[in-house]
């Protein structure tokens, strides 16, 4: 999934009525005594995914990678950056080093457990920065209309209308030949705000048709009678109640977002040298595999399976918050 | 229909003129010294920089700059890059390769997309189904790079079905790995979205009716059933035949075919500012369009819905 921005298209379906979810009837095999407590929109939610194994496994492996982002300690003892040694240069997958070592004679298996948290941490901020700057946006236009709406709607229009994988290079390109130096937060952070720039107009789009759909509904009109505020209205009523579908898209865009940064890396624009992550090992590599393909097929592994996990997820998460597919 | 096309076209131009005053932006205000190692290991002398500067009017502030920019583009003169080639010459070139490419990727695509999503659609959770799932699943989540990287290494390298690269004028037979590798999640998407759009009409009561009026299963799925499941596909085809003609970057750098998206690239890293933005302006345009043409064709294919 190298373009995040197309993943809007199929996997939701803008104009659901999420309101419908929390007066479901209980599961026919939900024990009898919780019929008597109404469970919540995530609440529901929850007690569907608690019995489907795909999410387990794809919260199993999450985990796993979220431990290896946190502490990579647990999994290698081997420094990944200093601990090279030219005499084992591009030697293959071993009893010592698992994975092989690469063209300076590190250890690919401590420098792939080490990637998960660059490569992580980019998808994780990313996608709250998307999430929240597209629906700010979004319920700021679906909520006033008129002409605001007209403007941003245009405004995300001419960021949606650039090619993804182009734009990202143009501006990464454009910002990261400046000689401040090779500083790791600086370069995590442009891919940061490259990725949120060109993905926002998609959340913002599922944010503003989800709005539009809800703000006609009986109990915004009710509370608008009673007399609250727009901000209580916006943050008590509309938000809870359009999250449903911005909730789906932020879980599979962690995946899209790990695939996107990776394919920047490999592009050599994202990501650079002393920052590892998955991305960057493999652009290291892509010149190496006809003589050392493990270099590249075991990093390629972890992001794959990283991306599955995230993308089985987020399917497992729309199919409890979908109440069609009951 | 006529007032929304206009409608829409009006739109367009703002969009079209945001972004392309976004890349210019981008491409020329803010990195350094434009000629900053274009003459080789020693300064550029000072005609040349005269000359150029001239010719792109870099003393003027941005938005004179960008206005002749469009000025001379809207007459069909794209420029030229630092080296005196002909911006639009090289568009020329390289174009016809990337159509070829998206149009087989597209091929391929609706092809084993349309067939597994209709045949996993119409007996759900068999193991067909199953299977469909799970391979569009794996799909999806492979970077195009990682497939792109992996198929050439196994089919190119070690088993020697397929060269391993391109040659200059692109033949289709041997685009047909490289349209697999750029095909290959939209494929996926094809197969998902077909699957459930076959699932969701099959209990519609048109097709109800046509089972009760004894019509045989064939005339029943081909003709009642997959016209109404396809108008969604067909519309994710036509979208994405716009993006696949905007961003083969990848693929064709793995691949090293002559397209646009090498093209491009190459612009990027030599900072050939001219060419970025000649480039993006033709690809937002037909970006642009094809997503025109889509709703167009929404309509054309629906009857139910109408455009005011």
């Amino acid at each position: 999934m190298s373009d995040p921005t197309s993943g809007s298209l199929v996997t939701t379906s803008p104009g659901e009525q999420p309101g419908l979810v929390a007066e479901a009837a209980p599961a026919p095999g939900a024990p009898p005594q919780q019929r008597d407590k109404p469970r919540g929109l995530l609440g529901d939610a929850w007690h569907d995914l608690r019995r489907k194994p795909i999410f387990w496994i794809a919260a199993t492996f999450i985990v796993l990678f979220l431990l290896m982002a946190i502490v990579p300690q647990l999994f290698t003892s081997v420094d990944p950056e200093h601990d090279s040694n030219l005499s084992r240069s591009l030697v293959g997958p071993g009893s010592t080093g698992w994975f092989g070592y690469d063209l300076q004679g590190q250890d690919i298996y401590a420098r792939t457990i080490y990637g998960a948290r660059a490569s992580i941490i980019v998808a994780v901020v990313a996608t709250l920065g998307t999430v929240l700057f597209g629906s700010l946006v979004g319920v700021i236009a679906g909520f006033w209309g008129g002409w605001l709406d007209a403007l941003l709607s245009r405004l995300a229009d001419v960021f949606f209308g650039i090619p993804f994988v182009l734009g990202a290079i143009v501006i990464l390109f454009t910002f990261n030949t400046s000689n401040s130096g090779r500083s790791t937060v600086r370069i995590t952070t442009l891919v940061i705000i490259a990725l949120v720039t060109l993905t926002w107009p998609v959340s913002m789009r599922i944010m503003r048709s989800s709005v539009l759909a809800t703000k006609q509904a009986d109990y915004i009109v009710a509370a608008r009678a009673l007399g609250a505020s727009n901000t209580r209205i916006i943050f008590k009523h509309l938000i809870p109640n359009c999250l449903a579908p911005v909730l789906v898209y932020a879980t599979i865009l962690v995946g899209a977002f790990i695939g996107a940064e990776a394919t920047l890396s490999f592009l050599g624009v994202g990501l650079q040298s002393p920052v590892i992550s998955w991305g960057v090992i493999i652009n290291e590599s892509q010149n190496y595999i006809r003589v050392a393909p493990y270099w590249l097929l075991f990093p390629a592994a972890f992001l794959v399976t990283a991306v599955l996990s995230f993308v089985m997820l987020g399917e497992a998460v729309r199919e409890a918050l979908d109440p069609k597919l009951r | 229909m006529g007032r929304y096309v206009l409608r829409r076209l009006l739109q367009l131009i703002p969009v079209f003129f945001g972004t392309t005053i976004l890349i210019y932006w981008l491409v020329w205000s803010v990195p350094g010294d434009p000629f900053a190692g274009k003459c080789g290991e020693r300064a550029c002398p000072d005609s040349y920089v005269q000359f150029m500067t001239d010719k792109y009017h870099l003393d003027d502030p941005l938005p004179i700059q960008y206005f002749h920019y469009m000025a001379n583009l809207l007459t069909g003169d794209f420029g030229q890059t630092f080296g005196g080639r002909d911006i639009g010459g090289i568009i020329a070139a390289a174009y016809p390769n990337t159509i070829k490419l998206a149009f087989v990727a597209l091929t391929i695509e609706g092809v084993i997309g349309l067939t597994a999503g209709v045949l996993s659609g119409l007996r759900r959770n068999g193991f067909l189904d199953n299977l469909v799932l799970v391979s569009t699943l794996f799909l999806l989540a492979i970077p195009t790079f990682v497939t792109g990287f992996v198929l050439q290494f196994l089919l190119g390298v070690q088993w020697k079905i397929i060269s391993p690269t391109v040659s200059g004028d692109a033949p289709i037979s041997q685009l047909i790995v490289p349209g697999f590798v750029l095909g290959s999640i939209s494929m996926a998407y094809v197969a998902r979205l077909t699957r459930t759009s076959i699932a969701e009409n099959s209990r519609a009561d048109y097709v109800r009716t046509a089972v009760a009026k004894g019509l045989p299963r064939r005339r029943v799925v081909g003709v009642h059933l997959l016209r109404n499941s396809l108008i969604p596909v067909i519309t994710f085809l036509g979208t994405d035949l716009g993006a696949l003609m905007g961003g083969a970057i990848v693929t064709e750098g793995i691949f090293g075919i002559n397209g646009i998206g090498r093209e491009v690239y190459r612009a990027i890293v030599t900072k050939e500012g001219a060419t970025v933005v000649g480039i993006v302006v033709v690809l937002v345009m037909v970006y642009l369009l094809m997503n025109l043409v889509v709703d167009l064709l929404y309509a054309a294919l629906d009857p139910r819905i109408r455009y005011e």
